[in-house]
Formats: structure tokens, C-alpha cells, sequence
């Protein structure tokens, strides 16, 4: 803990001494970075200054993880230099880049769950103490003290599988910090977040920048970018296309460059006419993966032509609900009717054939079979029915025909629909599953996460798809984590909270702050009853 | 099928010396696909020659003699892989009869590969072919020897269809368990391996003894034979042609068919393949019993076709050299057949070549299990001949077996 002690001054007098502020603390010079087939990173060069936080933009595909695995040693540079402090610097290795005083967050993080916060920490680099025991004293104390410095309220002793997503986030900055790391990465840290969490987050990078940390800040979303960076550098296609100062940046023109084009940002839809149910869902319980009862008596109705948003934290008995309704787990206790007929009890294929398009929330797990062409991805519910397919024999043709007019219609892009689906971009993935479900006949919606992790293109054209199967009368039931998404979607929203609706809100009526309170679990803030 | 990212997604890339790069690159993986197994044989044929090298009596003596005659080594080492090869192929493909017996070998080996490569697409292990050969070739020679007076048009058929559906039945079992419970198939597989040897060796032993001592079958009446193609002395029967329609009918099933669609699904995603609404336990039912009836023609094949009555350890082994064969023929039809063909040459050949140039037939054995690891291990090769890795296409199929 000495050690952490004599960084942390190191590190405060950074900032005021020693250190010039013009001079960057990072540099990547012309790096390019080759994958068969793809110019992931085309002669990239940028600067990262002390105390700043850059903010680095761009669509999924656009090389921004590629790039930032570069820095970290994860992958070598195929041309091109990294700087530190002024030196060049070839890192095969993590422990090199850590060596050098980078860190990263993954989006994922890195932990181990039955471990405590202590331990965690000092995973890779244990303290010991009388050469054989471990010193959890000695580490808990240094985390205090960062805990201290950086408002970062962490208790060192808990288990880090009790601990909620935004506090395991900090368990991860800790241990980068602990590591004397001055030069921190963050890769997409706010996707797991509730709105309160990446509030609270923030506060803490900011105050990180100001004790003279450098943060580079990976994300695709425009909102973030703006709000937590000094400095936004956007990457298109493996280029830097824009850098610009956060303070001078507006939505429109961060989106213009990722995109490449105008992006609406804004989902455009008429009023909602809601007609019949289509969807009865009453005092549904269902049980997670062991056994825990994940779902607790949801009741709710979704009318034909109106589109009803669940929020919520991840993890809090959406994606149970979901997968109840179409068969995929078995229900407890309730009913569910689609059009009026009892549905609970039956398969998958019969709730898909009943008229239910169905949207998985992992598209690569659940929605695609990676390795199988896109065309039979297309038809991946739909190649039992004629002209697909006639006694027992599939007609290859007719698949391509199908195929084809789908990619037409829902504008996939790819150079053969023979071509394993696993080669498509995210966005164009998932296009293939809204292609295949909203292009069957369907009176009802269920989707799950429609838009996770994929960039303001294609987020901006599946919202468009939904709405427009909305406005032909179908009803729609999506479930997102996002605040952004759901306000801009839904005509009615309902929050889950460990398993229950806590709240039914009309979208008009909604707020921000009170939507981000139900789904933390404040209950009674005023929701409106169904 | 080349497993190149979009075009587009490097449309705004730089420069025309990198669309050049992109062009090798994909002659590259198109060619790599066929030539890791090519190049495996071939290394195992060169590190089988340093085998016989350095295990030859002649090659031994020259070294003691390198003093003086500085020659006599690389020129014994010479002799010594030049008749062995010779003899080797010379036994496998030098005269009719040569050429009939390695096709006879290869005949059961067609049927098992099949078995197995088929049960690879599904997503299962079927490490059972070897029980369900047995089984299937007890059924085909009951009713081949226990049912007379039937045409051969109707007694043929009978006893192959016996055959194919015992071997289904045995395979389902573990299908249906794994399918219901969630039993891992390679455990069930290799128990039901066990049941059918003992079930065999007391059938043999037992009801279905020949009267005398020697515990075999009863001989299957010759409206049950398999019809030679050719006259004595050649071997070669028409199950070798029904293997290759078989294969022709499990690349139909595989890549044309519905269900053949279903169980690749199952076999490269369950989940998807359960969330667009397969019902996968069926599916692997299915996919097992399909197996297993060919693995059970490989015994019928062999009962029917070449020895006509049933003894203990009549199989050598093909249902678990079968498991190296869907791996070597990636699990595709077309594949499996060359590969059965391979190993039928190469068994068939090793008699000759013990025979005439004494090497000894285990070098076969090595060799095969070189050409196995190779391909298995293909990385290895990849490294030594400079190939490009190709994106992991085929790799699912393997994987999925220990997954449940």
C-alpha cells in the first residue's frame, strides 16, 4: 500500500507539475491494422491529453475495439506507432500496457464472482505478507484510500456476486487504479448501467480527469459522448472522419459523422390507434434458470396497432417474460391468450404460427445459426411452408427468391446471400431476424433488446420497421434497457422490477427521472395505475 | 462459402494493393478447405517412411557399415520405403482382385463414416457406431438365416432392412435419453457399446448357434447374399454400391432436405434452432436412429455381403475407426467416401505389404493414426505447409459433442 500511497501523491501533484499539459500522454501515430478481408484500422493518429476525456465515436465495426486492443496489447499494429509519454512503445502483452500505466475496462468485465472486493483487486499482483498470507489487511486499506480519493464508495469485503453491476463497474476502475494506471480505457462502461448508475459513473470519471488521469471513453452512443467528454474524435470504417470539442458538437452532427449520412434521430410516428387485445396476459409466474421465481404475477394487455415498451435494469424477469410468452419456458402459474386463444403450454412453433414475430435479445445465441448461409437464415422459421420447401424437400430456389426480395425490402447488405450470415455486420445481422419475423404474418410483436449494440443507422431503420408493422395493426411488446429507446418507442410503457410491474406509464406523459426511480426500484413515485 | 467479412465493409479502405491482398486471400481459403486432409495423408505417408526407415533390418545393418560403405544408407533406406510403398499399393490397387478387396474394405467403412458424419451435423457424438455394427449385423443374419423359403427379392431386402432398423432402435436409446434427460450421448453410446458385444457373445453362444462347437452363426441363406459384381475370385458385392447410394441419399437428407435442414440447425445452434421453433429433441432422436441404421448396414454389409455368418470379434474395429473418418471427410458425404476408400486401400494394402516386403501391418495403423491427428490437429499442418487459417467454418460441428 506504500506504493499506492506514492502514486496517488505522484498523481495529484500531476496535473500542476512535471507534467505539461499540451504534451499528450498517449499517441497513436498512422496505425493500421489488417484482418482478412477488412481494413480495420486505415492509418489512424490521435492524441490523448492529461486530464482529458476522449471520447471515441463510432458504429459498431467502425474499429474502435480493434484499436483500443492495439493499445492494450492485445493485438500488434500492422504499421504505425504507439507513444507513451513521448516514448514509442510495443506492447506484446497486457502486463505491458499495465506496465506503462494503461488500463482497460471491458465491457464485460473481468471479475471473479465468489471472490471478495479485496481479493479481486489484487488478483494477478497479490500482497503478501510473512511470505505465505495473503495481506487483505494491507489491500483493503489501499482501496479505502482510493475508495476515498476518487468517491468511489466500494466495501472491500464484500462478495463481488452481491454487489449490483454499477458497484462491480467500480470494483473494476479500483483495480486499475490500484495498479497505478493513469491512462484508463473504458470500453462501452455505461451498457449495463441504470440511468442513476451512469450518472454516479460519470461523477467519478470526471472526477478522475481532474486528479489528472487520462480516459478514453469508447461508446456509440452521441448523448454520452457529449456529456461526459472534453474531446470526441469519430471513427467510420477504420478512419478518424471528425474530431471535435464536445462544448462546440451537437447531436445531428456527431450522428452525420459516424453515419455518414443525415440520421433521424427522432422515431417518427403517427398517433397510436390501439384496436382489439392481442395479447392477455394474466398474473403470469415464471422461474429463472434455477428455479428462482423470476417472474411474479405480471398482468398486461397489448392492443393491436399500439406499442407497449418494458423497461427495466437487465435481469429484473423481462427476458423470463418473454420467453414464456412464446414458449420457450415453461409458465408457473397464469394465462397468457393471443387473439383471444389460450396459448400457455404450447411450442414455439405453434406460438410463431399462431401469429407472434419473435425477436431474441442475443442475436448470435438465439436469433442466427452463425455458420449457416444467409438465405437459410432467412428462412429459419419459414422453410417448412410451401413454396419453401414441398414434401419433406426444400426448393433451394424459392429460398433464394424469398431470400432476395427480404434483403431487398429490409436493404441487407452483402455481397451473396450464400455467404454464412456470421460474416454480416451487427446491424445487418440483426436486420436478417426482423426481415424474417416482421415478413411473416403476424398480429403480434415480442422483442427483445431489438437494437442492442448496434449503431444509429440501423437502430434508426429497425425503429422505423416497428413502427410501420404497428401502424399495419400489429401489436408490439419490446423489452429495452435503454431510457432513449423506450421513451422514443413506446405508446405505453410498463417497468419491471425484480419480476413485478412497479409502474404503467403513458410514453407522452413519461419522464426521464421518474422512469430511471421505477426501474431503481423506487416504487410508488407515482405511477400511474393500468 | 469463403468466410470473408461484407465487401462493404472495407469499400472505404485505401489503396488497390490491399483489393489484390483481399483476392489471394480468398484463393487461399478456398483452396485450404480440401487440402488439409490431402496434406495430412501425405505427411503421414512421409513420417511413416521414416518409420519404416529406422525400424528396417537392412537400414540397421547399413548404419553398422557406414564406414566403409558411406552409400549402402540413404540407398537401404531407399530400398526399404520403395517396397514397402510398392507392395503397399501394388496390394491395394495393383491387380482386379486387389482392387476388389480394397473396395470390400472399404464397403463397411462407407456405411460407418456415414453413421458418424451424420450424427456430427446433428450436433451429436455417436460413439456407438461399433454396438449398433454389431446389432444391426445379428438382425440381418437372423432373419437371413432364420427365414427360408422366401424369393430373393423379398428375403434381400428383409434382411438389410433388419439390419438398418436394429441399428436405428440401438441408437435411439441414447438419442431418446439425451433428448428427455438431457443424458450425454458419448456416455450412453459407449455403454451401449458394451451391451451389444455381450448381448453378441451370448446370442453366438447361445440361440443363435450353429449346432457344433465353434460359436457362430448359422450360415444366411443365399437368397439373403449380397450379390457379387463380379465372378470368383473377386469379392466386391453390391453393398459397396449401396453405400455409395447411400451416400448420395445422406447428402440429399443433409443439404435438400427439410429434416436434413432441422438437423443441421440443431446440430450448428440448438438454441436458435429451438427459438425458430425445431423441436430439437425429436430432431436428435431422429438424427440418431438415422445414424444408427447406417452404422447397422455397415454390419449387415459385412454379414451379407462378405462372410455370411456372424462370429465373435467379427468387426475390425470400422465402427470406431468410423469417428475418424466423419473427421477426416469433415463430416460431409463426399468427404467420408474418400476417406473410407483411403483407409480400405490402406488396410488392404498393409496384408501385401507384410507379406512381400515384411514391414509390419501396424505401420498401416500408424500412419492412419498420423492422418487422424493431422487432420484433428490441424493447425499443425496449417503451420507446416504456410497455409491460411480459414474461418472456423466446420469447427461447430465437432465442438457441439461435449457441450450437451
Amino acid at each position: 500500500m506504500d506504493d499506492v500511497e506514492k502514486a496517488g501523491v505522484g498523481r495529484n501533484q500531476a496535473p500542476g507539475e512535471g507534467q505539461d499539459r499540451s504534451r499528450p500522454v498517449l499517441e497513436l501515430r498512422g496505425i493500421v491494422k489488417r484482418f482478412p478481408g477488412v481494413l480495420a484500422n486505415d492509418h489512424i493518429s490521435l492524441k490523448l491529453y492529461p486530464g482529458e476525456i476522449l471520447a471515441l465515436l463510432g458504429e459498431n465495426g467502425a474499429g474502435k475495439t480493434t484499436l483500443m486492443n492495439i493499445l492494450y496489447g492485445l493485438l500488434p499494429p500492422d504499421e504505425g506507432t504507439v507513444m507513451v509519454r513521448g516514448e514509442p512503445v510495443r506492447f506484446s502483452s497486457p502486463a505491458d500496457a499495465i506496465e506503462k500505466g494503461i488500463g482497460m475496462v471491458h465491457q464485460h468485465f473481468m471479475l471473479v464472482p465468489v471472490m471478495t472486493v479485496a481479493e479481486n483487486v489484487m488478483l494477478g499482483e497479490e500482497k503478501v505478507h510473512h511470505r505465505f498470507f495473503l495481506d487483505r489487511a494491507g489491500v483493503s486499506e489501499a482501496i479505502r484510500k482510493i475508495s476515498e480519493r476518487y468517491g468511489l464508495a466500494v466495501d472491500p469485503q464484500a462478495y463481488v456476486q452481491d454487489l449490483p453491476v454499477g458497484i462491480q463497474q467500480r470494483v473494476e476502475i479500483i483495480k486499475l487504479l490500484y495498479r497505478q494506471a493513469d491512462i484508463l480505457i473504458l470500453d462501452e462502461p455505461t451498457a449495463a448501467l441504470t440511468p442513476q448508475e451512469v450518472h454516479e459513473l460519470f461523477g467519478i470519471l470526471k472526477g478522475l480527469a481532474a486528479a489528472g488521469h487520462s480516459l478514453i471513453f469508447i461508446t456509440h452512443k452521441l448523448k454520452e459522448a457529449l456529456e461526459l467528454a472534453d474531446r470526441i474524435v469519430v471513427l467510420r470504417r477504420g478512419q478518424v472522419v471528425g474530431e471535435t470539442e464536445a462544448a462546440r458538437a451537437d447531436e445531428a452532427t456527431l450522428a452525420r459523422m459516424m453515419v455518414g449520412r443525415d440520421v433521424e434521430l427522432v422515431v417518427q410516428k403517427p398517433v397510436a390507434r390501439p384496436g382489439e387485445p392481442v395479447l392477455t396476459v394474466e398474473d403470469l409466474w415464471v422461474e429463472g434458470e434455477h428455479g428462482e421465481p423470476a417472474v411474479r404475477g405480471v398482468s398486461l394487455e397489448v392492443r393491436s396497432g399500439e406499442i407497449v415498451g418494458i423497461a427495466g435494469v437487465q435481469g429484473n424477469g423481462q427476458t423470463e417474460f418473454m420467453e414464456a410468452l412464446v414458449g420457450l419456458r415453461p409458465s408457473r402459474a397464469g394465462r397468457v391468450m393471443l387473439l383471444g386463444r389460450p396459448v400457455t403450454g404450447l411450442s414455439p412453433r405453434q406460438v410463431l404460427e399462431a401469429g407472434v414475430g419473435y425477436i431474441p435479445e442475443d442475436r448470435q445465441r438465439d436469433g442466427l445459426i452463425l455458420p449457416f448461409a444467409i438465405e437459410d437464415n432467412l428462412v429459419l422459421d419459414t422453410y417448412y411452408h410451401p413454396p419453401l420447401s414441398r414434401r419433406g424437400w426444400l426448393d433451394r430456389r424459392a429460398i433464394r427468391q424469398r431470400a432476395e426480395k427480404l434483403a431487398q425490402a429490409f436493404d441487407i447488405r452483402t455481397a451473396s446471400l450464400g455467404l454464412p450470415v456470421r460474416t454480416l455486420s451487427g446491424g445487418n445481422q440483426q436486420k436478417v431476424i426482423v426481415a424474417r419475423e416482421l415478413s411473416r404474418s403476424i398480429r403480434l410483436i415480442l422483442a427483445l433488446q431489438p437494437t442492442r449494440g448496434l449503431d444509429v443507422g440501423s437502430i434508426e431503420y429497425i425503429h422505423q420497421r416497428i413502427v410501420e408493422a404497428r401502424e399495419a395493426g400489429a401489436g408490439v411488446l419490446f423489452v429495452s434497457t435503454e431510457l432513449d429507446e423506450i421513451l422514443a418507442l413506446s405508446d405505453r410503457i410498463v417497468v419491471f422490477y425484480r419480476g413485478r410491474i412497479v409502474g404503467t406509464l403513458e410514453a407522452a406523459a413519461a419522464d426521464r427521472e421518474q422512469l430511471g426511480l421505477l426501474m431503481a426500484g423506487a416504487t410508488g413515485t407515482g405511477g400511474v395505475a393500468a | 462459402m469463403t468466410g470473408e467479412p461484407e465487401p462493404g465493409a472495407r469499400a472505404g479502405g485505401s489503396g488497390t494493393g490491399d483489393g489484390g491482398r483481399v483476392g489471394v486471400g480468398w484463393l487461399a481459403t478456398a483452396t485450404t478447405r480440401g487440402a488439409v486432409p490431402v496434406l495430412a495423408v501425405l505427411t503421414g505417408l512421409v513420417l511413416g517412411a521414416v518409420i519404416i526407415i529406422v525400424t528396417d533390418q537392412d537400414v540397421i545393418e547399413a548404419w553398422g557399415k557406414i564406414g566403409s560403405q558411406p552409400l549402402a544408407l540413404p540407398a537401404a533406406a531407399w530400398a526399404s520405403v520403395r517396397d514397402a510403398y510398392r507392395a503397399l499399393f501394388a496390394g491395394a490397387l495393383g491387380s482386379p482382385y486387389a482392387l476388389s478387396e480394397s473396395l470390400v474394405t472399404a464397403t463397411p467403412y462407407i456405411f460407418a463414416g456415414l453413421a458418424v458424419g451424420l450424427g456430427f451435423r446433428a450436433g451429436l457424438f455417436n460413439i456407438g457406431a461399433e454396438g449398433q455394427l454389431f446389432i444391426g449385423a445379428l438382425a440381418s443374419v437372423w432373419v437371413g438365416y432364420a427365414i427360408t423359403g422366401l424369393p430373393v427379392c423379398v428375403h434381400l431386402p428383409l434382411a438389410v432392412l433388419a439390419g438398418a432398423l436394429a441399428g436405428a432402435v440401438w441408437a435411439a436409446i441414447p438419442g431418446y435419453l439425451k433428448a428427455r434427460t438431457g443424458a450425454h450421448e458419448v456416455v450412453n453410446t459407449i455403454m451401449l457399446n458394451y451391451v451389444a458385444f455381450r448381448l453378441s457373445d451370448w446370442l453366438i453362444n447361445g440361440p443363435m448357434k450353429r449346432p457344433g462347437w465353434v460359436p457362430i452363426t448359422p450360415e444366411v441363406q443365399p437368397t439373403a447374399y449380397l450379390p457379387r459384381l463380379f465372378g470368383d475370385p473377386l469379392r466386391l458385392h453390391a453393398g459397396f454400391l449401396l453405400a455409395l447410394a447411400m451416400a448420395v441419399a445422406v447428402y440429399w437428407l443433409l443439404f435438400r432436405s427439410v429434416l436434413g435442414f432441422e438437423l443441421r440447425s440443431v446440430g450448428a445452434n440448438p438454441r436458435a434452432a429451438r427459438v425458430a421453433g425445431i423441436n430439437v429433441g425429436r430432431t436428435m432422436v431422429v438424427a440418431m436412429a438415422m445414424s444408427g441404421a447406417l452404422a447397422g448396414l455397415a454390419g449387415t454389409s459385412q454379414v451379407l455381403g462378405v462372410d455370411h455368418w456372424l462370429g465373435q470379434g467379427f468387426s475390425a474395429g470400422y465402427g470406431f475407426d468410423s469417428i475418424a473418418l466423419a473427421l477426416l471427410g469433415k463430416s460431409h458425404p463426399a468427404g467420408v467416401v474418400a476417406a473410407a476408400l483411403l483407409f480400405g486401400v490402406l488396410r488392404s494394402g498393409a496384408t501385401r505389404m507384410q507379406s512381400a516386403a515384411g514391414i509390419p501391418i501396424d505401420i498401416i495403423t500408424i500412419i492412419q493414426a498420423l492422418v487422424i491427428a493431422f487432420v484433428a490437429a490441424d493447425a499443425l499442418i496449417r503451420g507446416l505447409f504456410r497455409l491460411r487459417r480459414e474461418e472456423q467454418v466446420p469447427a461447430e460441428m465437432f465442438t457441439r459433442g461435449w457441450g450437451g
